[in-house]
């Protein structure tokens, strides 16, 4: 297993906010986690990812086998763990470039090509999402990912806040990102919370999590979940559990 | 005795408004006089390595003038560029008669105790001049030398730029290498004319012990710009200054950037002070400040005199350490209606999102850190060479690393 999330348990802030959530992610695999707003998906990344914020009570997250419960950020961005965040934090005097160049292993024309795929190449000399729209924010956090170039890529609304032309550019750059073009070879994990199925044609995803208050409660296939919900609402699910 | 001497004699024990206030006698208005050097080659290394600090090079090249004051002794003062005069302040007093159109007109004798000690034991200072319509091509560089333990230096400079010039002015003020004790006090007037440009670039790198007390006045006329960036991220025991400019002239401009980091033990009471006296005028300044340990107060003041004019005041400032303190104290004066000023102050750590976003790309905490210190003090600085904004962005980046 590439992640195996084991009885976690979460606080922020004093407040439990996930309850004994257990996944397994191979490599290769994508997955995508729905639910309501505020039942936990963005806390579950962030806690992989090793958020302060997010203080783990019990239970455990192991990566590539070693335990990171405990890790820094940094060490589990290193170890191939990377994110692209629904709402980043914007940095002053810090521009796109200056970061990227801190973090690049690839040759300056890789990164130009990358660059230029994603029609990003008057951003790199603007500060870090300052004043950024919501589809240049998705871009940027993507063209971070590309050059990290991390194993199991959490991906959190990657579709919020773009529009329709944009959403076809973000949809392939994500599915090179997950090596989709590969098959047998195909090492790279995601797990991704949307809400909308533009995302999904995009993403071949293999499984589907439903999270509900903190917890996962049902797992099937993405594209009947996401096909239910979308008739359905939430509620049909809750009444399934039943 | 003259008028001015009378009134400089009788501010002479007068207390500055802001900053602790200094016992004079503690530092001696005497020291032994330097030689002259034409071609700046009587440096030590040790000293050229401290003035290449504040953006002062041991050469005349790529300068449209230089000038060196060690202690009391202009040591160097030559001319670079045709329709750029330089010259050692009592030259000039001298040439031209004493200057009674500039002289003690800008800036007030007996504002305070400094500026009478700057008139009662007057030592030299520099003289620029630049003719009608003349562009320097390179900068004009001024550096004010303490070398003698214990001494107070007491310079008044000058600046007049005449209609339509451009004039950049890099001035580094720094000390002896070991030297601990000091008093600089500046005296500074500008007048910028019609249309004229000035940009004034002032590092400092000073020592321990050392007492600085500058004071700046700058006359804009119409159409005419003044900028000024100040750097100060090395210790200083005491810097107070409050420069005031006044825009006089229609459509006149002023931009005013700081960049201050106080170690522990240094207390910086800085500020900046524009008055928008004529229609169009537009002011902006900008301070970003850190502490690790020592006392800043980063002041600000826009006033607004007649209507449609425009500013905005902006300080920020970053506490890095658990000793140290910031107080921004931005104040807005508006006195007709029609006038447009705004002002933004923050004062805080940073913040724990910003250095986790980094970290989730890899980078360490300490090195998340670093990036966000440098992108906190990269303050946009126009018009310098690029050799002093490649020297400013290492001094940062070093301030950014030497943290941790």
């Amino acid at each position: 297993m590439l992640l195996s999330i084991h009885n976690l348990t979460v606080e922020i802030a004093g407040k439990e906010v996930l309850h004994e959530v257990n996944l397994s992610i191979d490599h290769g695999e994508t997955h995508v986690l729905f639910g309501k707003n505020g039942s936990g998906k963005t806390t579950l990344l962030m806690a992989i990812m090793g958020f302060s914020g997010c203080r783990v009570t019990q239970g455990k997250i192991l990566f590539k086998d070693t335990d990171i419960t405990y890790l820094p950020i940094s060490e589990r961005a290193r170890m191939g763990i990377g994110m692209s965040f629904q709402r980043p934090p914007t940095i002053r005097g810090v521009k796109v470039h200056d970061l990227i160049k801190t973090f690049n292993n690839n040759d300056d024309a890789t990164i130009e090509q990358i660059v230029n795929s994603l029609n990003f190449t008057e951003f790199m000399e603007r500060d870090i999402n300052l004043g950024f729209s919501g589809g240049e924010i998705k871009k940027s956090e993507l063209l971070q990912l590309i050059v990290q170039n991390p194993e199991l890529i959490l991906l959190d609304e990657p579709e919020s806040g773009v529009d329709l032309e944009n959403i076809k550019v973000i949809g392939k750059v994500i599915k090179k990102l997950l090596q989709k073009n590969l098959r047998r070879q195909r090492v790279k994990a995601g797990l991704v919370i949307t809400h909308t199925g533009l995302i999904l044609n995009y993403l071949e995803a293999d499984k589907g999590h439903l999270m509900l208050n903190g917890m996962i409660i049902c797992e099937g296939n993405p594209r009947e979940m996401f096909e239910t919900i979308q008739n359905s609402g939430y509620e049909e699910c809750i009444r399934c559990q039943r | 005795m003259s008028a001015l001497d009378e009134k400089a004699r009788a501010a002479l024990n007068k207390k500055a408004l802001y900053g602790p206030d200094i016992d004079l006698d503690r530092f001696s208005s005497k020291s032994s006089p330097h030689e002259y050097d034409p071609e700046l080659s009587h440096f030590s290394d040790g000293e050229k390595k401290h003035m290449a600090e504040v953006g002062i090079l041991a050469s005349r090249d790529e300068r449209a003038g230089s000038f060196v004051l060690k202690d009391h002794s202009p040591i160097h003062c030559s001319m670079g560029q045709e329709g750029v005069e330089l010259l050692t302040m009592r030259d000039a007093l001298r040439k031209y008669n004493g200057l009674p159109d500039y002289w003690w007109k800008a800036v007030d004798v007996d504002a305070d105790k400094y500026t009478a000690q700057a008139s009662a034991a007057f030592h030299d200072g520099f003289f620029i001049r630049v003719m009608a319509g003349t562009k320097s091509l390179h900068p004009v560089q001024t550096c004010l030398y303490i070398s003698g333990e214990g001494i107070a230096q007491n310079i008044h400079n000058m600046v007049i730029a005449e209609e339509g010039s451009e004039l950049h002015i890099i001035t580094g003020c720094t000390t002896a290498p070991h030297l601990k004790k000091g008093l600089h006090v500046g005296v500074s007037e500008f007048y910028i004319k019609k249309g004229a440009m000035v940009t004034s670039t002032m590092l400092h790198n000073w020592g321990e012990e050392i007492v600085v007390r500058p004071r700046t006045t700058v006359w804009v006329e119409e159409g005419a710009t003044f900028m000024s960036n100040y750097v100060c991220m090395k210790m200083a025991k005491s810097v107070q200054m409050y420069p005031s400019v006044r825009l006089m002239g229609k459509n006149s401009i002023a931009r005013l950037n700081t960049i201050l980091v106080a170690p522990k033990g240094a207390d910086l009471d800085i500020g900046g002070r524009v008055s928008l006296e004529a229609t169009g005028a537009r002011a902006e300044i900008i301070s970003r400040t850190i502490t690790t340990g020592g006392n800043i107060t980063a002041r600000g003041l826009l006033i607004g005199q007649v209507p449609d004019v425009k500013a905005h005041l902006e300080c920020s400032g970053l506490i890095l350490s658990e000793e140290g303190r910031i107080r921004a104290i931005p104040e807005i004066d508006g006195r007709v209606a029609g006038v447009e000023m705004s002002h933004e102050a923050a004062v805080g750590k940073i913040s724990q999102d910003e250095i986790e976003y980094l970290m989730s790309r890899g980078l360490s905490e300490e090195e998340a850190t670093a990036l966000i210190v440098r992108g906190f003090l990269n303050v946009k600085m126009e018009g310098l060479p690029r050799e002093l904004q490649d020297k400013i962005e290492r001094v940062i980046n070093d301030t950014g690393k030497s943290l941790f």
